[in-house]
């Protein structure tokens, strides 16, 4: 970029003759926020006019309207003459129902793939490559029609595939046993998530101590006691029944059990497997992060395996992990709104036929990022939280 | 869990004898190092060879080439145990070109091939130059006056006509070339000084990252009529177009931001000590050296949009996806649609492949 000879005198610029950066800055900001304002002006004044047109009354006075639109699988207790609101919340509850399912098996399925991926069984870890370059190279869109074909050419319930006793993969879903979960339960599994919290806070005490002196306590009788014994110790003097409801074929359908209905397993399948690629990929990298002389610095110092893993290794890849995990959870969520496609009724499924059938379109889709968005904010917040527990502490 | 690789196992392989067959000594290293392992590796084997023989059963054997002219006789005679591959030949071409005018196909398909071309060309590093973007702009004229027709005795083609891969590649394509400039501006934008500008970048990012595709897509689709004045009506296929952009624009900026924080504060530095304006600064010292660092996340960004492009079949626009969708309603061959969406994946993941394949050599090469 240099050129022989004088350079000319330097131009004098529009605001060269006040000589203030801070002019300058203010009038370009001046600008891009007065061009901003402008545009969103001029849309929302067409948006205005166009309403009126046609007749159209802005608002979310719809949402308290009889909402008429069937929801086949719902979480929440449905029928069509309930308000928008309502069929709203029952499709919030469907996306959070697929992404927070999705989310804990991709994870699990992710991760036993990335170890794969380094095993030293060749074969392994040639399939696990093969599985990750072919599922990632193909748009999940495509992946989600063809498991939803698939599940349609599954044959009719009398001829359901029974994999296990008791599971049955029919044109119906998949039917698995359940526990019915009651008030008597709940109290089991109430006591069962106590006993987890103050085996938190214990550790926590323990792990202090052994800071102090340096012997180190092992802390899984105390885990043994809270989290298991204590709730079995419930469940015992209560009386809790645990019987499993065994599905069985009446007619042409099920009865009992747990359903889950083709569109939605479909879209499990899709999302965890189409992630569970991603993950893989990211816990590759994260455990290749770890430098070669922590292995060997832990071997040498003559380690068991399962506690050089746990104490070095993985202290030290979660670091690499956790930034890119945050953004495939998030990626996750985002699209389980591919719902819409094959007709499971998640929250933008919802959005779009309340649009369809009241014309509400701005606010339906409103609707639809105000959700996002929070979903959104609350994985960073929450991955944030761990990241920053997670992170390296410098002495 | 499995042994992994990086654990230091040197003295046992140093003890273990040297000689015998290559081939033998390779199955003992890679696949049968220890019992559990080789408990592992025959237990896979059957799983992939019975795999692979079910599939060759279906795909290969009993599956059914070609048949006569919109006869499914044959394919419906295998259904359930053989695959019907006659589907492809038979709606390949609407499945490539949608509803293009037949005896014009040839347009289409020549742009497709540019478009090749030009990734091609794109993707050397000999033509990382200055006048690699005029031959953007080139190519991209040439395929939309191929595209459009009009002209040089070209029948004109309108848009909602156009159909399958040329669409997928304009939309990823167009969405790249305009969403790059407007992520280098945004990306500025988040990195300014200046307050108004800072959080109105943010804004734009976070909302639009925060947020799924569809949800733009459908914006585009049903809100985008009511935010133009009345009798100003804007084709289908352009609106989806700047939905993409838009999504585009927001996720290409947070990849050059990140290369823009690793350009050393030297440079800047160097280059405010010449006197060069703000422009003149990144557009001549900065963005060529966080560019040239953000090659390999940018080719991925480039796999994802091209992906993601897929998702305009909720809106009905005609790209590889619908055409796909839409080839199999014909209920003669409605039975079919796993050997078509077998042919749609194998042609989306024959691009992808090529550029992660490529955005890898790059990142092994990168430093040199």
């Amino acid at each position: 970029m240099t050129s022989d000879g004088p350079r000319p005198p330097p131009r004098r610029r529009f605001f060269g003759a006040f000589g203030r950066r801070e002019l300058k800055g203010l009038f370009w900001q001046v600008l891009v926020v007065g061009i901003a304002v402008g545009v969103i002006a001029f849309l929302w004044s067409n948006t205005v006019t166009n309403l009126s047109a046609r007749r159209i009354t802005t608002g979310f006075a719809f949402l308290g309207r009889e909402a008429g639109m069937p929801i086949a699988d719902s979480l929440l207790a449905y029928n069509p003459r309930d308000t928008y609101l309502w069929a709203f919340v029952v499709g919030i509850a469907n996306t959070l129902r697929v992404a927070v399912i999705g989310i804990v098996l991709a994870t699990i399925l992710g991760t036993l793939i990335g170890i794969s991926r380094l095993s030293a069984n060749w074969l392994l870890s040639r399939l696990a490559a093969v599985y990750v370059e072919t599922l990632r190279d193909i748009p999940l869109l495509l992946q989600l029609l063809f498991w939803y074909v698939l599940m349609q050419a599954l044959p009719a319930a009398r001829a359901a595939f029974r994999p296990l006793e008791g599971v049955f993969l029919s044109n119906r879903g998949l039917i698995l046993p359940a526990i019915p979960i009651g008030v008597p339960q709940l109290w089991v599994l109430g006591t069962a998530a106590l006993g987890c919290a103050a085996f938190y806070v214990i550790r926590r005490w323990l792990i202090a101590q052994q800071m102090r002196d340096g012997k180190p306590r092992s802390a899984w009788p105390v885990a043994l006691g809270l989290i298991v014994v204590l709730p079995a110790a419930v469940s015992v003097l209560l009386g809790v029944p645990w019987a499993i409801e065994w599905p069985a074929l009446r007619g042409f359908n099920f009865v009992g059990g747990l359903t889950l209905a083709p569109e939605y397993f479909a879209l499990l399948i899709a999302l965890v497997t189409y992630t569970s690629a991603f993950i893989a990929e990211i816990v590759r990298s994260g455990i290749q992060s770890v430098p070669r002389g922590q292995w060997d610095a832990a071997n040498a110092l003559g380690l068991r395996r399962s506690f050089m893993l746990r104490q070095i290794i993985l202290p030290q890849a979660l670091r690499v992990i956790v930034p890119p995990m945050t953004s495939q959870y998030l990626n996750l969520t985002k699209n389980s709104s591919l719902a819409v496609a094959i007709g499971y009724q998640d929250v933008v499924s919802v959005a779009n036929t309340t649009l369809n059938q009241t014309g509400q379109a701005i606010e339906a889709i409103a609707l639809i990022m105000a959700v996002f968005l929070t979903i959104s904010l609350g994985i960073s917040f929450f991955m944030n939280w761990y990241n920053s527990r997670i992170a390296l502490v410098e002495r | 869990m499995t042994a992994i690789t990086d654990t230091p196992d040197a003295p046992r392989a140093a003890r273990r004898p040297q000689m015998g067959n290559p081939v033998l000594r390779w199955l003992r290293t890679n696949l049968f190092s220890s019992i559990p392992n080789g408990i592992l590796s025959v237990v896979l084997l059957a799983i992939l060879a019975k795999g692979i023989f079910s599939f060759v059963q279906w795909g290969i054997a009993n599956a059914v080439w070609l048949t006569p002219a919109n006869d499914s006789s044959a394919c419906r005679a295998v259904r359930g145990f053989g695959a019907c591959w006659a589907i492809i030949p038979e709606k390949y071409r609407f499945i490539l070109f949608g509803t293009y005018p037949f005896d014009e196909q040839w347009r289409p398909a020549l742009s497709v091939v540019l478009f090749i071309a030009l990734f091609y060309l794109s993707s050397r590093r000999a033509f990382w130059r200055r006048e690699l973007v005029y031959l953007w702009i080139g190519v991209l004229v040439l395929i939309s006056v191929l595209m459009w027709g009009g002209l040089f005795g070209l029948s004109f083609v309108s848009q909602d006509r156009w159909g399958g891969l040329p669409v997928t590649l304009i939309l990823a394509t167009f969405g790249l070339a305009f969403g790059f400039p407007l992520g280098i501006l945004v990306a500025l934008g988040r990195r300014s000084k200046l307050p108004a500008i800072r959080s109105l970048s943010v804004l734009y990012v976070e909302l639009i990252r925060g947020v799924p595709l569809v949800s733009l897509l459908f914006m585009a689709s049903v809100m985008f009529p009511l935010f133009m004045p009345s009798g100003f009506n804007i084709d289908k296929l352009l609106r989806a177009q700047i939905a993409i952009i838009l999504f585009a624009g927001a996720y290409l900026a947070e990849v050059i931001r990140g290369g823009l924080q690793a350009v050393p504060r030297g440079q800047y530095e160097a280059a405010d000590a010449l006197g060069l304006s703000y422009w003149s600064k990144h557009r001549l010292i900065v963005l060529p050296q966080a560019i040239r660092h953000v090659i390999p996340p940018l080719v991925n960004t480039f796999i994802a949009f091209f992906k993601d492009t897929s998702l305009v079949l909720i809106i009905g626009i005609f790209d590889l996806l619908t055409t796909a969708k839409t080839a199999i309603i014909d209920p003669a061959w409605q039975q079919f649609s796993v050997e078509v969406y077998i042919f749609v994946a194998a042609i989306y993941f024959v691009f992808c492949f090529a550029m992660s394949r490529y955005s890898r050599s790059l990142e092994a090469t990168s430093g040199r």
